[in-house]
């Protein structure tokens, strides 16, 4: 690997990115002196910080490249570890209770601040099953998911603003409503597939936004509606604390359900018909597998997902406003399935906790937060393309004797 | 004699100026091996989209009458998935199955149309939806023996052999109990193994009283095979009859082989 070809490669690359980032790494305008400082340093540096990390990268997959032959040879299925723990129950249940009394214990042992984190961590990972219906499992990719979220959100505010209706009741109208304009967005999309799919969930995302940010009487416009409601918890006043460490709990239930529900569907007779409409749309129509009908599913289940996390989200912020859902929004969220792994529920799970949290773990690293966090998803997506945890399929247990 | 299973009359397909179908009459009945034959191009695979539905044909019925006195029903404008759902499976020229499903799920996937649990069913998996997914699982294994797969069950489709995703299409389809079977050229592409096997399946197939409609190129498998035999050409009928009518048949000698310049 250390052939001269190799070596000229690397030297062009480390020039190359001397020169991408040669504005902002060499250049630095001082405007009180009114010079131009020249770091020639810096580009030093990173020529050959680039020259010895590609070095790094290649004998990683070398190394890699290798170890898969090796195994390939040996004619051993190779398993990741967090599929071995899933095939065996005791190892399961040992990680499961461990995870469960973290989980619980959690709020005691960290910050408010912490807890708030893992609050919105957890939103997305719910986000993000909801969502791995529609793109992970039904195949059908969806760029404006957050305007379910939208729905949910508004759903909460406007009811409780106007109707004083509590949390615990709008949870399910908002996540039913969301539903419904899931299966309203489903109807004209039913055709489509593929980048012409995503650009209309595109463009029915921006529309959900654009009007509440432009229907001043209805949802009172870029200002948003404050002082929404948090949970209410038997009519007891709770602290601000005291209702973020309830709303932590609310979260942690909902993800267990989320979960719950979510795998059963995936291995059940609808969750089949929908990776087969994934896979091959004409085959499966030609099985019997009623298109429409299979399609509408998934976006109203995946939506009713997404309106329950809004009102969530409109009652831990207790302010909401157009600008919480944005692209961007759907963006993260589509990241966190792909990232993940399509159609795995382990894999979103982690994939939302890492695109959640990292960005503010990294806030130590402040200006170069997005950096590292850009560079982290790259590397992610060329060393693991199939998302960090691909999904299994089940396997049945059956009388084979029959 | 009987009223056939199906009974297409008339069956016509315009693609823009071009027809692809023109007034095409074929019927099959209870327990026949029915061959459709032609040169490249003939419009045998039109035809069987015009049937199971992904083409809507410009004219024509198709009439499905399932045995034991029950009602007639006309497949036209029907969608694929009622087709199916009517009795009429089929399998595709290139290769269509779920290739990151396992074996035994494709064939779970014909199950798909007669079965019935839903989301409530998929959620709190009640009683019938455990019995009924047994029973999907069950039956769908036996099937895989059927088609001699039984032991590649738990593997990806996508990591089957030629041959043998051949015939798990076959299983796939007749998970969906059709009334039936269309195969759109299942030999092709194999060797004469294969080939071999395959025409055994088929035989074991309709020995149990199977209907199949089945488009082929391998003259030999063919003439075995078939009770009757359709020959197209240029979306035409050109001739209909047993083997041994077929193989005399000069039309049918002229459409392959073309015509003689001096003659």
């Amino acid at each position: 690997m250390f052939s001269y070809k190799e070596i000229k490669k690397t030297a062009l690359i480390s020039l190359w990115f001397v020169f991408l980032t040669f504005p902002i790494m060499v250049i630095k305008v001082d405007p009180i002196e009114r010079i131009v400082r020249w770091r020639w340093d810096n580009a030093i540096y990173v020529g050959v910080g680039i020259f010895f990390t590609r070095f790094l990268i290649e004998y990683l997959k070398d190394r890699n490249n290798k170890r898969q032959a090796a195994k390939r040879s040996a004619n051993k299925e190779s398993q990741p570890i967090i599929h071995s723990i899933i095939a065996n129950p005791k190892q399961r249940n040992i990680v499961i209770v461990v995870l469960l009394s973290t989980a619980f214990i959690f709020p005691f042992i960290f910050s408010t601040y912490q807890t708030n984190i893992m609050i919105t961590a957890l939103m997305y990972v719910v986000l993000g099953l909801g969502l791995n219906i529609v793109v992970g499992m039904a195949g059908l990719l969806d760029l404006g998911f957050v305007a379910f979220y939208a729905v949910g959100a508004y759903s909460y505010a406007l009811l409780n603003y106007h109707f004083g209706l509590g949390f615990w009741a709008v949870l399910p109208i908002g996540g039913c409503l969301a539903g419904l304009a899931g299966l309203i967005l489903g109807f004209p999309v039913l055709r489509l597939r593929g980048d012409y799919l995503a650009i209309v969930t595109l463009g029915f995302g921006e529309i959900i936004r654009l009007v509440l940010e432009n229907w001043n009487d209805f949802s009172m416009g870029p200002s948003g509606i404050s002082n929404i409601d948090r949970p209410g918890f038997f009519g007891i006043e709770l602290s601000l604390n005291g209702s973020i460490m309830y709303l932590y709990y609310i979260m942690i239930v909902l993800m267990i359900i989320t979960i719950f529900i979510v795998n059963r569907l995936q291995d059940s007779r609808l969750g089949r018909a929908w990776i087969a409409l994934r896979e091959d749309e004409i085959a499966c129509q030609a099985m019997g597998i009623d298109k429409r009908k299979t399609k509408l599913v998934a976006f109203s289940l995946g939506a009713f997902w997404a309106g329950i996390v809004g009102v969530i989200f409109a009652a831990k912020t207790t302010f909401i406003n157009p600008a919480s859902f944005t692209f961007l929004e759907s963006a993260i969220i589509l990241s966190i399935v792909v990232l993940g792994g399509m159609g795995s529920i382990i894999g979103v799970i982690m994939g939302a906790f890492i695109l959640i949290l990292l960005p503010e773990y990294l806030r130590a690293f402040s200006e170069y937060r997005m950096l590292v966090f850009g560079g982290i998803l790259v590397a992610m997506m060329v060393f693991r393309p199939q998302g960090l945890i691909s999904n299994i399929r089940r396997t049945y247990t059956f009388n084979k004797d029959q | 004699m009987t009223t056939p299973i199906l009974k297409v009359t008339g069956l016509t397909m315009d693609f823009g100026g071009i027809r692809a179908l023109n007034r095409l009459d074929l019927d099959v009945c209870a327990g026949e091996i029915v061959a459709l034959i032609g040169p490249n191009g003939a419009g045998k695979t039109t035809f069987f989209n015009c049937v199971t539905g992904i083409y809507q044909p410009t004219g024509g019925d198709m009439i499905l009458t399932p045995p034991g006195g029950h009602k007639s029903i006309n497949l036209k404008g029907l969608k694929p998935n009622t087709v199916t759902e009517k009795g009429l499976a089929r399998t595709f020229q290139n290769i269509r199955l779920f290739s990151k499903m396992t074996v035994l799920e494709n064939v779970m996937i014909g199950r798909h149309c007669r079965t019935h649990a839903f989301i409530f069913g998929a959620i709190f998996r009640t009683k019938a939806t455990r019995k009924e997914e047994k029973e999907i699982i069950e039956m769908s294994y036996s099937l895989l023996k059927e088609v001699g797969l039984a032991h590649l069950a738990d593997e990806f489709a996508e990591n089957l052999a030629y041959g043998a995703q051949r015939r798990l299409e076959i299983a796939r389809a007749l998970a969906t109990e059709p009334l039936l079977l269309l195969l759109d050229e299942p030999a092709a592409g194999m060797n004469p193994q294969e080939t071999l096997q395959l025409k055994e399946l088929i035989k074991k197939i309709a020995s149990a009283g199977q209907a199949i409609l089945l488009i082929e190129h391998d003259m030999k498998l063919v003439m075995s095979l078939s009770d009757r035999i359709f020959v197209m050409d240029y979306g035409k009928k050109i001739a209909e009859g047993v083997p041994a009518e077929i193989r005399a048949n000069p039309e049918v000698i002229k459409a392959y082989l073309g015509e003689d310049i001096d003659a």
